[in-house]
């Protein structure tokens, strides 16, 4: 028998509010959490635009050899994660009483290996790294110490998906849970913001050109977009069995019906059509709901010209005939990258359990592309009941997921 | 440095650094229990060590070491022989 897989908590740690209501606030009043980072110019930036947060100061909630061994985007995602353990009423106490899991989506700690590299090439001796260093640098970084701070004992791996890693990171938690393999996993992404994390991916030349105030740099399906802004946080989704959410008396915030995956096979920067729209399919067909129950599609769109176009592509060729309505909310937070697929649930399922939705801001002239989708450029007050979230990232991987309200 | 600068700069770096609580620091108390050490935490006084006196500990420095006065004199001897 499968299990049905809920929502049971939330956490947010963003660039749009360091909570979910500050988080809400912002996706209804359209504002964005994009900046003008002087220091990304000087250091040799082509764009120096990025979604930014402050560090958390987490020295009265976590050890010494705790902070020693977390990098900028654990902070990020145990922030997150202690708002989402308290949103789904979930304590010390019961994670210490029950098996929970956590899968993370993550998939750089650019800041952690530079910092270790430069103290090893300095002092030419390994024991002066510190201890730290090699529980920061590598990639489950955010699982081994969420891990370890919240004594968890179920499934623990990090899923590094590109900018797909969050959303596949909850499709995963998903389907262990409907196997009945956990009853709850803890689910999110983390994205490290420092400006190492981003230079390679800056001399691509594909962020936003600059000469724009910030809040217009990433315009999503406009015909004048010219590349993405980048960013960063941490988002956690507390996935719970149905059966568990209801004997623990949980408040469900929305169902999880639908997760399906696919690769493009070709390129491993420039996305195809046919891949992301595979995966928007399956996932609908696996979730049982009809494709005009949909209200609301979240859209990975980053503001990349062939990006979107192919999005837009894709969602017209399995929706033909129908236009639920679309909005990126990367016009307001900019990429949030591996966090993105995770972010992105928080904020969409905010946006169905508070009836609206969030403009996609500087959506203000269609291309041939983006013309035949039903783009939100203003915040909408609308009831819907049925979201799809779609992730896709470099080699081509695509994720989508279909959540539903209960 | 003397023996009274040594230990005093040790003791400032353990309740800093360490976040040691000072009750716990006195010259006959034993090191590792009052610090409650693990193997990871003899990582990171050696690199405090380095940063702070400029002398290199290994790990055999730490075999004859038991109390805190143990360490003061490590360090001594090792500034002293820099």
């Amino acid at each position: 028998m499968e299990n049905r897989v809920v929502i049971t908590g939330m956490g947010i740690y963003s660039c749009l509010g360091l909570n979910l209501d500050e988080v809400k606030q912002s996706l209804y009043t359209g504002k964005s959490g994009i900046i003008y980072d002087q220091q990304r110019h000087d250091m040799g930036f082509r764009s120096a635009y990025t979604g930014m947060v402050p560090r958390p100061d987490l020295k009265s909630e976590l050890s010494r050899r705790q902070r020693i061994s977390i990098g900028e985007e654990t902070e990020y995602a145990y922030v997150a994660t202690v708002e989402a353990l308290k949103n789904a009423g979930i304590s010390d106490a019961y994670l210490e009483q029950h098996e929970v899991g956590i899968l993370y989506g993550n998939d750089s700690v650019s800041n952690a290996v530079i910092e270790a590299t430069d103290i090893f090439r300095e002092k030419k001796d390994t024991a002066l790294i510190g201890s730290g260093a090699i529980f920061k640098s590598m990639n489950s970084t955010v699982t081994m110490n969420l891990s370890t701070i919240f004594k968890l004992r179920g499934i623990n791996m990090t899923i590094s998906a590109a900018c797909a890693s969050g959303s596949h990171a909850i499709g995963l938690g998903y389907l262990m849970i409907k196997g009945g393999l956990q009853d709850i996993v803890i689910c999110g992404g983390a994205q490290e913001i420092n400006p190492y994390a981003m230079a390679s991916f800056d001399g691509l030349g594909v962020f936003a050109e600059e000469g724009v105030s910030p809040d217009k740099a990433s315009r999503p399906f406009d015909a004048n977009r010219n590349g993405l802004v980048p960013s960063g946080g941490g988002a956690t989704v507390i996935l719970e069995s149905y059966e568990s959410a209801m004997k623990r008396g949980a408040t469900i915030l929305a169902e999880v019906v639908g997760y399906s995956f696919s690769s493009n096979g070709g390129h491993i920067s420039t996305p195809n059509v046919e891949g992301p729209a595979t995966a928007m399919r399956r996932a609908i067909i696996q979730s049982g709901v009809a494709i005009d129950e949909i209200g609301y599609i979240n859209a990975h769109a980053t503001s990349t010209p062939l990006g979107d176009a192919n999005e837009a592509k894709a969602i017209y060729e399995v929706f033909k005939g129908y236009s639920p309505a679309v909005s990126s909310t990367k016009s307001l937070t900019g990429h949030e990258c591996w966090m993105a697929g995770a972010s992105e649930i928080v904020y969409s399922t905010l946006m169905m359990n508070n009836d609206f939705i969030a403009p996609n801001l500087n959506f203000e002239n269609a291309d041939e592309d983006s013309s035949r989708l039903n783009l939100i450029n203003q915040t909408l007050d609308k009831k819907f009941d049925i979201y799809l979230s779609n992730s896709f990232g470099f080699g081509g991987t695509n994720s989508a997921l279909v959540v539903k309200k209960i | 440095m003397n023996h009274e600068e040594i230990l005093e700069k040790i003791n400032q770096i353990l309740i800093e650094e360490f976040e040691v609580d000072a009750d716990v620091i006195a010259n006959d108390n034993n090191l590792k229990e009052s610090l409650d050490l693990d193997s990871l935490d003899y990582v990171d006084l050696v690199v405090l060590i380095e940063s702070n006196f400029g002398v290199k500990l290994v790990e055999a420095d730490f075999a004859n070491i038991v109390t805190f006065n143990d360490f003061y004199t490590l360090i001594e001897t090792k500034v002293a022989a820099k």
